[in-house]
């Protein structure tokens, strides 16, 4: 059935809700990346078959379905029974039989599988009472978890392209693009530019051919929300995507997506597929003049192709090179015709900003930054996941609060913000409210929104050698400054973690981070140095403890530590047997002993030991 | 082993021929044969109907790519951020031990191929290593080799 008129798109809408309405006893399983790592496939599976099998005898469970993932990535394969919410964390194959007898036959809740929070630690049933997601406000992520992505018709029973119906029926282009504007939304993919003001640039400029790009590349380590949003709530991305076209007057799209995604290509294609075959994408849209298809570019994993030029290369089949920007993407970008080009988030936020409206969307967050943000929560923290909350909400309340602080009761030391482009903030940061300007203002950056949480037993010196060793050989070699400049910092950095620099190395690196900035031409350059330069701001206490005193607080670079065996060595041989090196020698039940010689302290034993017996000194 | 000439072609034609599907032609061959020999480039350029330099230079630029054969089980150790502060070098340092190749290297048997790859977008379940597209998190340093042994 193809939909030609909004008055079909309706009433298909209102089938679709009473679809996905019906049923009242539900079980949901999530199939995120990380649940489906996990075995959620499987728990699926022995759903179905127990429950068809059970049905017969009274079972009343109507629906048995996969949904997008959560972004509670931490406690997956996650399974809920819906009408009570109750959600049950890192379910195996085998557990679903005695789910199925106690809670949807004996209706008991089982405790063993329920969430454990942290802080304060209680075991908390309802879905949505964990502070985790109670916390949130979602904006981007809003059907993540909710749907099941390879559905148009969840999609569409959730309200899917009612935004671009009444863009289609009520607004002129211009006024799309006013509405926008007037949101104040910035786009998500790190830089802040505002949405409105780019789409009017490209609507400006005389031309036959326009095009809008969805940028899915998120090629920054750590931050894995657009994959989430492409994987888990396509049709989002694409309504975003279509009304943008409508705005800017385009008939063609391309969602560039990395090659480490194949799940989100997967998804993402069978979206297109089914959006064309409903005339949501292709000629006359919903039966209007609006003509508009997406294609999938899929990238090759290169962390610079994110930047805008070189990703226009990428999309054109060329090497993803950055080019000098004397005209901005909007004037002259793909194949040198105006294109917009925005990130996942921002294209999956411009439904509910058309929907709900500019001034409410504009009402959340911070005066100069609107709306929420997308923030992948990683690291040494407990809750580990997807947090969306309002622009302006502090390091601390995303970190302990939402996040449930850090795991085995270890101190906070900093948090990197913004992907190696970014910087690592201290404690004392964290109550900074965080928007592009704050963060920015702080020697880091938003970037796509990765926070990755760093606890006492990191050594902020070898975080610095770890993200100038990547740039560097990210770096695509056009600006000297760049491909020399950044290779020369790794190697002054590596120098620092061995012990074997010394202040005036130091002094050095500064200068050479500062022509590094200044002379560069992306933002892979200017901001390169950012993870020196911000390590060295607020933890320059470490680098002269490494070059003056030799010793690394962190008790991670090996040419300054030494790993001992205490007294509380139960003599269990665990360390014994997974030295790499063969340096550890004893009996079973007696205190093992480290041969210092032959250790090359690659931290295997500590890694393994269950009784924190071995110590770093 | 011989090259199957006329499976490239056919991997070839399955996208549209011109410039801009050179990314994706490529990616399509190295997902058939996993790795893209000098013929497979030729073919390609000659029918895209780019210079055999621009297909030469796509090809070493993304790290997707390779240009030597690779072994059965593709091992690829997660360098993220997120997996290198919970120990995803230790999981490498054993890897090359315990296979005796460095990362970005293939066993002389053909059976295994090392690499590291920056992301792959599960960081929840840092650290992470990919053996052929299957996903496993949480990776212990020291059973890693046994890991990578059995799947």
């Amino acid at each position: 059935m193809r939909i030609d008129s909004i008055e079909k798109l309706n009433r298909w809408r209102a089938e679709c809700r009473r679809a996905f309405e019906a049923p009242k006893r539900k079980v949901t399983i999530c199939r995120g990346e990380s649940c489906l790592a996990n075995g959620s496939e499987e728990v699926f599976d022995e759903f179905k078959r127990l429950v068809a099998e059970k049905s017969p005898s009274g079972l009343a469970v109507e629906s048995v379905c996969k949904t997008g993932c959560h972004g509670f990535c931490s406690q997956g394969p996650l399974v809920i029974i819906e009408p009570d919410g109750t959600l049950y964390t890192k379910v195996k194959k085998s557990h679903v039989a005695q789910i199925i007898d106690d809670t949807l036959i004996g209706g008991k809740v089982l405790d063993r599988l329920l969430y454990v929070n942290p802080q304060p630690e209680e075991k908390i049933a309802d879905y949505h009472k964990i502070p985790f997601l109670a916390r949130q406000q979602r904006i981007s992520l809003r059907n993540c978890g909710l749907i099941d992505p390879h559905q148009i018709s969840d999609s569409i029973a959730v309200g899917g392209y009612a935004a671009l119906s009444k863009v289609l029926t009520t607004m002129t282009p211009q006024q799309v693009i006013d509405e926008v504007a007037k949101s104040n939304m910035r786009g998500r993919g790190g830089a802040g530019f505002p949405t409105g003001r780019k789409w009017a640039t490209c609507a400006g400029v005389e031309s036959d051919v326009r095009y809008v790009i969805c940028n899915g590349d998120e090629s920054t380590p750590g931050a894995f929300s657009d994959c989430t949003t492409m994987g888990s709530d396509p049709h989002s991305v694409l309504e975003g995507m279509i009304i943008c076209a409508y705005a800017v007057g385009s008939s063609q799209g391309y969602i560039y997506v990395r090659e480490e995604y194949p799940l989100a290509v997967v998804t993402l294609q069978k979206a297109i597929d089914q959006a064309r075959e409903q005339g949501l994408l292709g000629n006359n849209i919903l039966g209007t003049a609006l003509c508009f298809d997406i294609n999938i570019s899929r990238g090759g994993g290169a962390f610079v192709s994110g930047e805008s030029s070189a990703l226009m290369r990428s999309v054109a089949g060329e090497i993803a090179e950055p080019q000098a920007r004397y005209v901005r993407s909007a004037v002259k970008g793909l194949h040198d015709k105006p294109t917009v080009l925005n990130n996942v988030e921002t294209f999956a936020t411009i439904p509910v900003i058309i929907e709900r409206g500019a001034d409410w969307f504009a009402a959340i967050g911070t005066q100069k930054s609107s709306g929420t943000k997308a923030f992948s929560l990683t690291g040494k923290v407990n809750n580990l996941g997807l947090v969306e909350v309002p622009m302006g909400t502090p390091l601390r309340e995303i970190i302990f609060d939402i996040g449930g602080g850090i795991p085995g009761g270890r101190k906070f030391k900093a948090v990197q913000t913004g992907g190696p482009l970014g910087g690592c903030l201290p404690e004392d940061k964290l109550d900074m409210p965080v928007d592009f300007d704050s963060l920015t203002e702080a020697g880091s950056l938003m970037g796509s929104g990765s926070l990755v949480v760093m606890d006492d037993r990191t050594c902020m010196v070898d975080v610095a050698r770890f993200y100038l060793g990547y740039l560097a050989s990210e770096s695509c070699g056009k600006c000297v400054t760049c491909r020399e400049g950044l290779y020369q910092l790794h190697r002054l950095c590596t120098k620092v973690t061995k012990g074997e620099a010394t202040e005036a190395d130091l002094s050095l690196m500064e200068r050479l981070a500062q022509t590094i900035q200044k002379a560069s031409l992306c933002a892979l350059g200017q901001s390169g140095p950012n993870p020196f330069l911000s390590t060295i701001k607020y933890f320059r206490d470490e680098y002269l403890a490494h070059v003056r005193d030799r010793k690394c607080p962190g008790g991670v670079c090996r040419s300054m530590i030494t790993y001992v065996i205490n007294d509380d060595c139960i003599g269990c041989l665990a360390c014994l047997r997974g030295c790499p090196v063969g340096a550890i020698t004893g009996e079973k039940k007696q205190k093992h002993v480290i041969d210092q010689v032959k250790c090359d302290r690659c931290g295997s034993c500590h890694a393994v030991c269950r009784y924190e017996a071995i110590d770093i000194v | 082993m011989t090259l199957d000439l006329t499976k490239i072609k056919e991997v070839i034609n399955r996208n549209p021929l011109h410039s801009g599907a050179l990314l994706g032609v490529l990616q399509d061959i190295q997902r058939e044969i996993r790795y893209l020999p000098k013929e497979a480039l030729v073919e390609t350029a000659a029918a895209l109907k780019v210079p055999l330099s621009r297909v030469y230079g796509v090809a070493t630029f993304y790290s997707a790519f390779s240009l030597t054969p690779r072994g059965e089980k593709v091992v690829r150790v997660c360098q993220g951020t997120a997996c290198q502060i919970k120990g995803a070098d230790l999981i490498l340092t054993q890897l090359e031990s315990g296979l005796g190749i460095r990362s970005g290297e293939t066993s002389t048997d053909m059976k295994y191929t090392l690499e590291v790859v920056n992301c792959v977008g599960v960081c929840a379940m840092a650290p992470v290593v990919v053996i052929n597209d299957k996903m496993h998190g949480h990776v212990r340093g020291d059973r890693a080799v046994k890991l990578v042994k059995k799947d």
